[in-house]
This record gives structure tokens, C-alpha cells and sequence, in this order.
């Protein structure tokens, strides 16, 4: 069983053209990056708004859960139905699909900020928007990515399934595999996508640990072993 | 709309469809749930006594829930040679998918318990696994309940990926919708995972007041 793997993931005709393995895992961390910075670009704003104004916390909160509720394949086949087959209704459901984890991030990177920051900023005579980009969302950084590597995950596993409704990428190899009874060709498939995934996850969690300012890292460490013990 | 609905609950077949796979969705994620959560227990009670455990148990559990639901699915039946159209594939996969989510709150609820509170108990001669499963346990109960339900609402959602390789609850009126063409049959089966999944939730938070009757008992004394 492993043999047929090795052999399958070594065979130098399964790494070339465009179905061959580099197209196809760039085709997906490309479905994954466009669909998860759209998301970003809607979600972040929203998230920042409504944990800065509290107003439209309730939805959020609600929402956000429905939507985590909802199965992937159902809303991914239910799109393509609806609007037609091909790549903008597949993506369209992964950027549905990627929104709440990323807004219910935003909004409580914003919510968790200190009180007393925040006061101490009013003190200063600092602005709402100069509270806002100097204090409330350096301190959020850590949430908001903490969402965005959720929403990845969500989208990897997505983009694989979407693979049913017609979408490219490592799901596409895997559904072929499938078709034609090939488990060496699924494994090898289910075995990218989870390095894809494990990969993009790890990539994130740098990208965060770079952004996020020093201070904020520092604040959470000693919080984190003061005396209170947690 | 009401048409629509009313023909097509109005066929038998359609009607076995939505009941077979209803029940197949429940068991496909209430059992997961159940071994998931048996399996965090001892792992999140080692983390926490065992620090050089916790880093291997918190690590392991966060490669686990990063791997696709579709690739552990397909990966499971390789590994410990079950045939690949199996329900117990999903089973498995969706109890590691759980354990993995709930080893943390495990970890956390347990680290939360207050010393003095174990001290008192060690006093009154509870011996370790006694003062855990009467003391500890039942303390960490909320933090725990609050990871249950995430992880409830997750395993109804993923079940249906499942479908793909032939198992899938639900899932199956989305595939059938899918190649049939039929919208409204997609539409019956999100509304049916949405309301297992609402009506999971409310049956845990229903659970979590039975099992925390001081946390009402408190609630009372500070009003």
C-alpha cells in the first residue's frame, strides 16, 4: 500500500503538464489566497467596525455560528447550481465559508483589547480613529490572525471538496483517483493537501508572529504568568 | 416555495431519503463526539501532570485538525486497512477531529480548577482518581461544555464531505441534489444540518445546567 504511494508520488509523469502535481497544488494555494484575502477584505473592516462601535455585536455572534454550522458541500453544490458551473461560484461559496472566522476574529481582537489601554489612549487625548490604528488593532493582531489561519483551514479543506462541482487543485487529483478506484492516487492526493495544509498553517502563524508588534507579545506574557496563573 | 416543499416531502421516497440520512447523520457525529471526548479526557489529564506530554499532545492534536476532512477520510482506511466505503473511516476520522478540538479545554479547565480547591479535597481523604472524576471533573464541566459544543457543531457540518466517498448522512442530498440538478433538495439538506445542529446544542446546554446545578445555586445568592 505505502509502496503504491511512494510510487505514485515518485512516477515523473504525475509531476508534469497540467494536471500533474506543481499545477495543481498551485492552483490550489492559489483558490485558497484569493478566496481568503477577499474574505479578509470584507471581514476585517466589518469585524473592526462592530467590535469599535459594539453595535451589530448580537448578529456577529449569531451569524457567525449559523455559518460555521453550515455544511460545505451543501452550500458549495447549492451555489454552482444557482449560478451556473465554473470557478467564480465554487469560489464564491469558499469566501462565504471564510468570512466568519476572520469577522469573529477581528471583533474580538477588538473586544479582548485591554480597558485600561484603551482609557489610558482617551487619557492621552488620542482620537477615536487614532485609538483605533494605535491601539485597538496592534492589540487585536494576535486574534485577527488567529482567525485568518482558521479561515484557512477551512478554505484548504473546502477548495478539496469543491473539487466536485468542477473546481481545479489537489481535490481534482483525489476525485480522479476516486473515479477510476486509484487509492494510490488518492492517498498521494489526500497526503498534498494535507502538507498543504499543515504548510500554509505554519506560514500564517510566522506571518503573525512577524506582525504582531513586540509590546503586544510582551503584554500577553506577563498577564499570561502573573500570579493569577492563567 | 410551499409547493415546492409539499411536493417533494410528498414522495415516500423522498421522505426515506431525508429520515435514512438523518439518522445516519446523527450517528455519524453524536458517536464521534462521545469517543472524541472519552479520548481527551486521559490525554488532556496527562498534559496537564506530564509537561513534556503537553507539548507533544497539543502539537499532535493541531497537525490533526489542520488535515482536510476529505484527506482523512481517504487516508484512514490506508493506514489501518478498512475497506474505503466505510462508515467506520468517518468515524474515526471525525473522533480524532473532535479529540483534537477538545484536549485543549480539557487542559485548560482542569489547569483552572483553583488549588484550594483540590487541597480540600486531598483533606478530606479523596484519593487522586476519586478527587478527579467528583472533584475536578465537574468543575472544569463549563469550560469542557463550551468545547462540546463546538466540536457538535463542527462533526454535524463535516459529516457531509463524507458523502463523497459514499458516506454521508445528509451529505447524500447534497451529491444526489448535485447530479440531479436539484436546488431544492440542496436546500432541504442545509436546513436539515442546520436544525441537528441547533437542536444538538440546545440538548447540550440543556445537559450542562443538569451538571452544574451550583452554577444556578450562585447565581441566586448574588441576585
Amino acid at each position: 500500500m505505502i509502496g503504491e504511494i511512494v510510487a505514485w508520488l515518485t512516477d515523473p509523469e504525475n509531476w508534469s503538464g497540467s494536471g500533474g502535481v506543481p499545477m495543481q497544488m498551485l492552483l490550489h494555494l492559489y483558490y485558497c489566497v484569493v478566496s481568503v484575502a477577499v474574505a479578509a477584505v470584507i471581514a476585517v473592516p466589518l469585524g473592526l467596525y462592530i467590535g469599535h462601535t459594539g453595535r451589530g455585536a448580537v448578529f456577529v455572534v449569531g451569524v457567525g455560528n449559523a455559518i460555521r454550522a453550515l455544511p460545505t458541500l451543501g452550500v458549495v453544490t447549492l451555489l454552482v447550481l444557482f449560478l451556473g458551473v465554473g470557478e467564480v461560484p465554487a469560489l464564491a461559496g469558499l469566501v462565504v465559508l471564510a468570512i466568519p472566522a476572520i469577522l469573529s476574529g477581528t471583533y474580538a481582537g477588538i473586544r479582548n483589547v485591554p480597558a485600561e489601554a484603551v482609557d489610558a489612549a482617551r487619557g492621552m487625548g488620542m482620537t477615536g480613529r487614532q485609538r483605533l490604528l494605535g491601539v485597538e488593532i496592534p492589540n487585536a493582531l494576535p486574534l485577527v490572525f488567529g482567525g485568518v489561519r482558521s479561515a484557512m483551514l477551512q478554505v484548504v479543506a473546502t477548495a478539496t471538496v469543491a473539487a466536485y462541482v468542477g473546481l481545479g487543485g489537489l481535490g481534482r487529483t483525489l476525485l480522479d483517483g476516486l473515479k477510476v478506484s486509484d487509492y494510490a492516487q488518492m492517498a498521494a492526493a489526500a497526503i498534498l493537501v494535507a502538507t498543504l495544509a499543515v504548510v500554509l498553517d505554519a506560514v500564517l502563524a510566522g506571518l503573525s508572529r512577524a506582525f504582531v508588534p513586540r509590546g503586544v507579545v510582551l503584554a500577553a506574557q506577563t498577564t499570561a504568568a502573573g500570579p493569577t496563573e492563567r | 416555495m410551499i409547493e415546492e416543499f409539499a411536493r417533494f416531502f410528498g414522495s415516500p421516497s423522498n421522505r426515506e431519503l431525508v429520515v435514512g440520512s438523518l439518522l445516519e447523520h446523527l450517528y455519524l457525529s453524536l458517536v464521534p463526539l462521545l469517543l472524541g471526548l472519552l479520548l481527551a479526557l486521559p490525554l488532556g489529564r496527562l498534559a496537564q501532570q506530564v509537561t513534556r506530554v503537553r507539548a507533544l499532545v497539543l502539537g499532535a492534536s493541531n497537525v490533526v485538525y489542520t488535515v482536510p476532512s476529505l484527506a482523512l477520510f481517504v487516508l484512514i482506511p490506508g493506514i489501518i486497512g478498512t475497506p474505503l466505503l466505510s462508515s467506520i473511516n468517518v468515524v474515526i476520522a471525525l473522533t480524532l477531529y473532535t479529540a483534537a478540538l477538545l484536549v485543549r479545554p480539557v487542559l485548560d479547565a482542569l489547569v483552572a480548577v483553583p488549588q484550594h480547591v483540590i487541597a480540600a479535597a486531598t483533606a478530606m481523604g479523596y484519593r487522586q482518581g476519586r478527587r478527579f472524576l467528583a472533584v475536578e471533573l465537574p468543575l472544569a464541566v463549563p469550560v469542557l461544555v463550551a468545547g462540546v459544543r463546538v466540536a457538535s457543531v463542527s462533526n454535524i457540518s463535516l459529516v457531509s464531505v463524507g458523502a463523497l466517498v459514499g458516506i454521508g448522512g445528509l451529505g447524500r442530498l447534497f451529491t444526489d441534489g448535485f447530479q440531479r440538478d436539484y436546488l431544492f433538495q440542496i436546500g432541504v439538506g442545509i436546513a436539515f444540518t442546520l436544525l441537528l445542529a441547533l437542536l444538538i446544542d440546545l440538548l447540550l446546554v440543556a445537559v450542562w445546567r443538569r451538571l452544574t446545578p451550583w452554577a444556578r445555586a450562585g447565581q441566586v445568592s448574588a441576585a
